[in-house]
C-alpha cells in the first residue's frame, strides 16, 4: 500500500514539473512506426539521387566491402534526407534499398530506429533544442517555450511558410555551454547542408537567431555569449595561462 | 503444448525432496544398530535415465568431437557446436523460451532462457551460448529462477489483459510459462502501451498490442518463407512488428506464423473466436490438396472441422504446412453432396434412395458395350477407392480407367518415372537443382520450402526452365521451353558444366509435362541430361518428378493406366470418381455419366446420376505422396447426410450390377491392394525406387517448340474442396500474385 501511495505521489510530482507531457511511452521519432500514404509521400512517387549525389553515393559505398553494401545504409539515408529537404519519404527509402541491394523493410527498420531520420516533413531550418539534464537545469525549457511561442507551432510541427520546425534532441555534448540549440539547415539541399550548434543561448538570443535565418543570413555558430571563447570561461582563462611546465626528466646527456 | 507438460514437471520438481524422510518401522527400532546399518548400507538408487526432451535428437557428425557438459549435475555428451539450451534438451531439461525456435536463426532477445553457468558472473542466454567442454549448467538454482521470474514480469508489463478474448488462450506459451516460471504478482502500476493492428491479409489476424517482440515471425518470413516483408520498426518499448507500408503477406507459407507466434498477436483470422483448443478433438491425418502429403492434425468439435494444424514430420513437411492446406477446411462445409440424385427427364436432379440410384447405374452399365465404359479417378481419391473402381470396371470388361493429371499415354512401368526419387528430405543433400517445367512454389509449397532451405544453407545453384516465375530463392532462368533442355543436354549451355561438376545434382520435372504430347521426347532429353551429369547413381537418384495431385502416385502404383487415349470420345458410360477437371467436351450427348464425389463442383453439371461420397476428413484412406511415402488419413468427422465411403459405394454397385467384388471390409480392400502393390500397406514408410530409366527403350518422338506453361494458375483454387472454400476465394482475390 505504501508503494502505491509513493507511486501516486511521484506521478503528482512529475505532473507538477512538466504539465505538457502526457506521453506514456517516450517516442522521439516524429512519425509513426507505420506508413500512411499522403499526396507527397507515396510508394509510387519516383525518387532518385541527384546526379551530384550519385557521385557521393559511389564514394560512400567505397568505404565498405563490396559484399557488405548494407553497411552503407545510414550514410545513404542521411544523404537522401539532406537531398529531400530534411525528411525521408518512403520512395527515398526504397531507392536506398535498391542501391544497397536489400529488401526495403530492412531500410525501414533502420530509419524507424534512429530518431534523427525524419520520416515526416520538417522545416527548412530544423531547430533542435537539447533537453537533457545539464541543459535543462540551465533553462532549456524556457528556450523551447520561447521558440514555440515565437513561431506559433507545437513541437515537431512545421510553420506555415515551411521554414522552421522545432524538435527536442538528446545531449549533444555542449554541456559546458548549456543551454544550446542546433540548427539543421536543409535550405540548400545536400550541398549546402550544415548542422551547427548555437550554444549559451538565451530566450531572446534564440529568437534573434531564428529571425536571422528567416532573412537568409547565417548567424555565427558556436557560443552566443560574446564574453566566452568556445568553451572557455567568461572573462578568459583563470588557469593554463602560460606554457605548461614539462615533467621533470633526468639529465640525458650525462653518461 | 509441450510447455504445458513443462509446467507440471516444474511444479513437481520444485518440491524439495530433502523433506521426505524414510519411516523406520518398529522392529528395526529395537535393534538400533542393525536399523542404522540397514538405512546407511543401501546405496542411493541411480538417477533415472534422462531422455532428450522437446523433440531434440542428437546427431554426432564426428563422434570424436563429442564434448561433455554437466546439466544439473548430470553428465551428457553432445556434439561440438551445440548451444547450452540444446545440451539441456538432450539432457532432458526443458528450458523456457520465447524467441528461440529450433528451425530459425538465434535471436537471443527474449532472455527467458537464462540459466546459471558456474564461473559466469551473470546468467547466460542458453539459446545463444555455445556449450564448452566441462561446463556446469544449472537450471534450477535460485538465480535461474529469479531470472525467469524477472523476465516474465517484464514481458507481462506491457502485455494486455486479453486472455478471455485472445484466441491463443489455452495454447499460449506466455500463459504456460508464467504459470510455471513466473511470480504470482507484478509491480507495474503505470499505463501500458498499445500498438496499432496491422493488416496482413485475410488469413493472419493481428493484435499487435499482444506482441512480445520475440521476432520469430520476422525470422520465419525472412528465412523460411523467403519474403522479406516483416520487420521490427522503432526501438525500445515502442517497437512494433509490421510491414511499415501497407502490404499483405502473400507468401504461400504465411499461415505458419500463426503457429510460431508464442502469444496471441498473430492468430488465424478464419478461426478467430470460433473455439478454444481444449474443446477440440485432434485427429492425425494427411493433407490431400497437393501431392506433398503434409502431416496435419484436424481439430474438430463435434461434426465440424474447426481448424487444421501441422504435425511434425521431419521427412516431409517439418513443421510447416501451406496456406491451402491450412485454410481449405471451410470448403468441407459448403456445397456438399449429401443424397444420391438422378437427373430426371426435365434435366433437374431429384433426390432418390441409394437403392434406386444404384439400380439405375447398374442398368446403364449393362446397356453399353464394354469398350464404351470409362472410369476417371479424381485428384483426391484414396487408393482403396481407386482399386475398387479399377476392379469394378475390369469385371465389366473395360480397362479404360485412369487418374486425373496423369495425362495421355500414361507409363506406370517404372516407379522412378513418376516419383520424387531423392525424397523430399533427400533434396537437402543436393547442390545443384534443375527445375524443368515446374513452379514448385505453387505446385508443392513445402517442397519449395525445402529447396529454399538447401539453397540458403549450402548456396546450392538452381536453374529453372519454364515461364517466368517468382521463386523465393536465387535462380537462373535458363529458358522457357524444350530447346533450353536440348541445349543443356548437348552441353552448349553454361549450366551443363555446373551440372557435370555437381556432387549431388537434382533434376525436378513437373507433372505438367505429362499432359504434353511430346512428353516422351522431353523425358528422354531429361534422361540424357541425367546420364551426363551422373544424376542417377546407386547412392543418389536425383531425377525427380514432382506430382500435382494427392491421388496420382497411388493411381500409378495400382496400375490405373487406360488402354486407349481417346476413350472419352467413344464412351457411352463415364464413371467420374471425384474427377472435376476432366475435359468432357468431346463426350457424346447420350453418354451416361455417373459422378461420385463429395462436392457439387464441375463434374456434376454433366452427370446423370450423383452418388455422394466422403471427403478426406471423413474417411480412412491410403494416399501416396509424390516421393512414394504411403500415409493414411483418419476420419475426423462423420460424413454429411447419406454419403458413404467411395470404395463402399463401388462395392455396393458391384453387387447390384451382378459383378460382386470380393471384399467387404477395409482390410479386405487393402489385402487386394497388396496383391497389386504390396508397399501400400507399409504405412508411413517410403518405398525407394529400384529400377531407373535406363531400362526404358529409345524414344523416337520429336519435341515440340511449345514453351512450358504454368500448370497451376491459381494456387488457392485447385480442387473441389478449395474451390468451394470461402477463405480460398478471399485469398485468391486478394493475395494472388499478379
Amino acid at each position: 500500500m505504501l508503494r502505491r501511495l509513493a507511486t501516486q505521489r511521484l506521478a503528482q510530482i512529475r505532473h507538477a514539473f512538466n504539465p505538457n507531457s502526457q506521453t506514456t511511452s517516450r517516442c522521439f521519432s516524429t512519425a509513426l512506426n507505420y506508413h500512411i500514404d499522403t499526396p507527397d509521400n507515396k510508394t509510387d512517387l519516383p525518387w532518385e539521387f541527384s546526379a551530384k549525389n550519385q557521385e557521393k553515393v559511389k564514394e560512400i559505398l567505397s568505404h565498405y566491402p563490396s559484399n557488405y553494401k548494407q553497411s552503407a545504409v545510414i550514410p545513404l539515408l542521411d544523404l537522401a534526407q539532406q537531398q529531400h529537404g530534411g525528411w525521408l519519404p518512403v520512395s527515398a527509402m526504397n531507392a536506398v534499398a535498391k542501391v544497397i541491394e536489400v529488401a526495403p523493410i530492412r531500410v525501414y527498420e533502420v530509419a524507424t530506429f534512429y530518431s534523427m531520420f525524419n520520416r515526416a516533413k520538417v522545416g527548412k531550418y530544423h531547430l533542435l533544442v537539447c533537453g537533457t539534464t545539464p541543459c535543462m537545469i540551465r533553462g532549456s525549457r524556457d528556450i523551447e517555450s520561447a521558440l514555440l511561442k515565437h513561431l506559433g507551432v507545437k513541437r515537431n510541427e512545421v510553420t506555415k511558410d515551411g521554414l522552421f520546425s522545432v524538435g527536442e534532441m538528446e545531449c549533444m555534448g555542449s554541456c559546458v555551454n548549456a543551454p544550446m540549440i542546433t540548427v539543421a539547415d536543409y535550405s540548400n539541399g545536400s550541398e549546402g547542408y550544415t548542422y551547427n550548434y548555437y550554444e549559451d543561448v538565451t530566450p531572446q538570443r534564440v529568437v534573434e537567431i531564428v529571425e536571422a535565418f528567416r532573412r537568409g543570413e547565417k548567424p555565427p555558430r558556436g557560443t552566443q555569449n560574446a564574453k566566452r571563447i568556445n568553451s572557455g570561461p567568461e572573462g578568459g582563462n583563470t588557469t593554463l595561462l602560460g606554457e605548461p611546465k614539462p615533467p621533470s626528466c633526468r639529465d640525458l646527456d650525462a653518461c | 503444448m509441450t510447455l504445458g507438460q513443462l509446467a507440471s514437471r516444474a511444479l513437481r520438481t520444485s518440491r524439495p525432496s530433502s523433506l521426505i524422510r524414510t519411516i523406520i518401522s518398529t522392529p528395526d527400532l529395537n535393534t538400533s544398530s542393525a536399523g542404522a546399518a540397514a538405512v546407511s548400507d543401501a546405496p542411493p538408487p541411480p538417477p533415472p535415465d534422462r531422455t532428450p526432451v522437446g523433440g531434440a535428437r542428437v546427431h554426432f557428425t564426428n563422434p570424436d568431437d563429442a564434448i561433455e557438459v554437466f546439466v544439473d549435475g548430470f553428465p551428457v555428451k553432445i556434439p561440438k557446436g551445440m548451444t547450452v539450451l540444446q545440451a539441456c534438451e538432450v539432457a532432458g531439461v526443458d528450458i523456457p523460451r520465447f524467441c528461440y525456435h529450433s528451425r530459425l536463426s538465434i535471436a537471443g532477445n527474449c532472455r527467458m532462457c537464462l540459466v546459471e553457468v558456474e564461473k559466469s558472473p551473470k546468467p547466460v542466454a542458453s539459446c545463444a551460448m555455445p556449450a564448452l567442454p566441462g561446463m556446469k549448467i544449472k537450471t534450477d538454482t535460485p538465480i535461474a529462477k529469479k531470472a525467469r521470474e524477472g523476465v516474465m514480469e517484464f514481458l507481462l508489463m506491457n502485455h494486455p489483459l486479453d486472455c478471455p478474448i485472445c484466441d491463443q488462450g489455452g495454447e499460449c506459451d506466455l500463459q504456460d510459462q508464467s504459470m510455471a516460471f513466473g511470480s504470482d504478482r507484478g509491480r507495474f502500476t503505470e499505463m501500458k502501451r498499445s500498438v496499432v493492428d496491422k493488416n496482413l491479409g485475410p488469413l493472419v489476424k493481428t493484435v499487435m498490442t499482444r506482441c512480445i517482440q520475440c521476432t520469430r515471425c520476422v525470422r520465419f518470413a525472412t528465412e523460411v518463407a523467403g519474403v522479406q516483408d516483416l520487420g521490427m520498426l522503432g526501438r525500445g518499448s515502442g517497437e512494433e512488428i509490421g510491414t511499415y507500408v501497407e502490404k499483405l503477406m502473400t507468401s504461400e507459407l504465411s499461415g505458419n506464423v500463426i503457429d510460431i507466434c508464442p502469444v496471441g498477436a498473430l492468430t488465424s483470422k478464419p478461426f478467430a473466436f470460433k473455439a478454444r483448443n481444449w474443446e477440440l478433438k485432434g485427429t492425425e491425418s494427411i493433407d490431400v490438396t497437393d501431392a506433398v502429403g503434409s502431416n496435419i492434425r484436424i481439430d474438430s468439435r463435434g461434426p465440424e472441422v474447426m481448424r487444421i494444424v501441422p504435425r511434425l514430420n521431419e521427412d516431409i513437411n517439418e513443421e510447416w504446412i501451406s496456406d491451402k492446406t491450412r485454410f481449405c477446411y471451410d470448403g468441407l462445409k459448403r456445397q456438399r453432396l449429401n443424397d444420391p440424385m438422378i437427373r430426371g427427364a426435365d434435366g433437374r436432379f431429384m433426390t432418390v434412395s441409394w437403392r434406386d440410384a444404384l439400380s439405375v447405374v447398374a442398368e446403364a452399365f449393362h446397356q453399353v458395350k464394354p469398350k464404351e465404359i470409362v472410369g476417371v479417378a479424381g485428384k483426391l481419391s484414396d487408393a482403396e477407392s481407386m482399386i475398387a473402381l479399377k476392379d469394378l470396371l475390369n469385371r465389366m470388361g473395360s480397362n479404360n480407367v485412369w487418374c486425373e493429371g496423369n495425362g495421355l499415354n500414361v507409363n506406370a512401368d517404372l516407379r522412378s518415372g513418376y516419383l520424387l526419387n531423392s525424397g523430399i528430405s533427400g533434396l537437402e543433400n543436393a547442390d545443384v537443382f534443375l527445375l524443368v517445367g515446374t513452379q514448385p512454389r505453387v505446385e508443392a509449397a513445402i517442397v519449395n520450402a525445402r529447396i529454399r532451405k538447401t539453397v540458403r544453407a549450402t548456396q546450392a545453384k538452381v536453374g529453372y526452365v519454364g515461364p517466368a516465375a517468382n521463386l523465393n530463392y536465387d535462380h537462373q532462368h535458363l529458358g522457357t521451353g524444350p530447346e533450353a533442355l536440348t541445349e543443356i543436354a548437348e552441353g552448349r549451355h553454361p549450366f551443363s558444366s555446373l551440372l557435370k561438376n555437381a556432387k549431388n545434382p537434382a533434376i525436378i520435372v513437373g507433372a505438367g509435362i505429362f499432359e504434353r504430347k511430346d512428353k516422351d521426347a522431353i523425358f528422354s532429353v531429361v534422361e540424357a541430361i541425367a546420364k551426363q551429369g551422373n544424376v542417377i547413381r546407386p547412392d543418389w537418384n536425383g531425377l525427380n518428378i514432382l506430382l500435382l495431385n494427392a491421388a496420382q502416385a497411388a493411381a500409378l502404383d495400382l496400375g490405373l493406366v487406360p488402354e486407349s487415349d481417346n476413350s472419352l470420345e467413344t464412351a457411352k458410360f463415364v464413371y467420374l470418381m471425384g474427377a472435376d477437371d476432366v475435359n468432357l467436351e468431346k463426350l457424346s450427348s447420350d453418354a451416361f455419366v455417373v459422378y461420385q464425389g463429395h462436392h457439387g463442383d464441375r463434374g456434376v453439371y454433366r452427370a446423370n446420376v450423383i452418388l455422394p461420397a466422403a471427403a478426406f476428413s471423413e474417411k480412412e484412406g491410403i494416399y501416396v505422396n509424390t516421393e512414394g511415402c504411403v500415409q493414411q488419413t483418419l476420419p475426423a468427422v462423420p460424413t454429411v447426410g447419406d454419403a458413404r465411403e467411395d470404395w463402399k459405394i463401388i462395392r455396393a454397385l458391384s453387387e447390384v450390377a451382378g459383378v460382386r467384388l470380393p471384399y467387404d471390409s477395409v482390410d479386405a480392400v487393402r489385402s487386394r491392394m497388396s496383391t497389386v502393390a504390396p508397399h501400400l500397406l507399409n504405412l508411413d514408410e517410403r518405398e525407394p525406387t529400384t529400377f531407373t530409366a535406363e531400362l526404358k527403350p529409345e524414344c523416337s518422338e520429336k519435341m515440340s517448340k511449345d514453351p512450358f506453361a504454368n500448370v497451376v494458375d491459381n494456387f488457392y483454387m485447385t480442387d473441389a474442396i478449395t474451390r468451394a472454400s470461402k477463405i480460398m476465394a478471399q485469398c485468391s482475390a486478394l493475395l494472388s500474385k499478379k
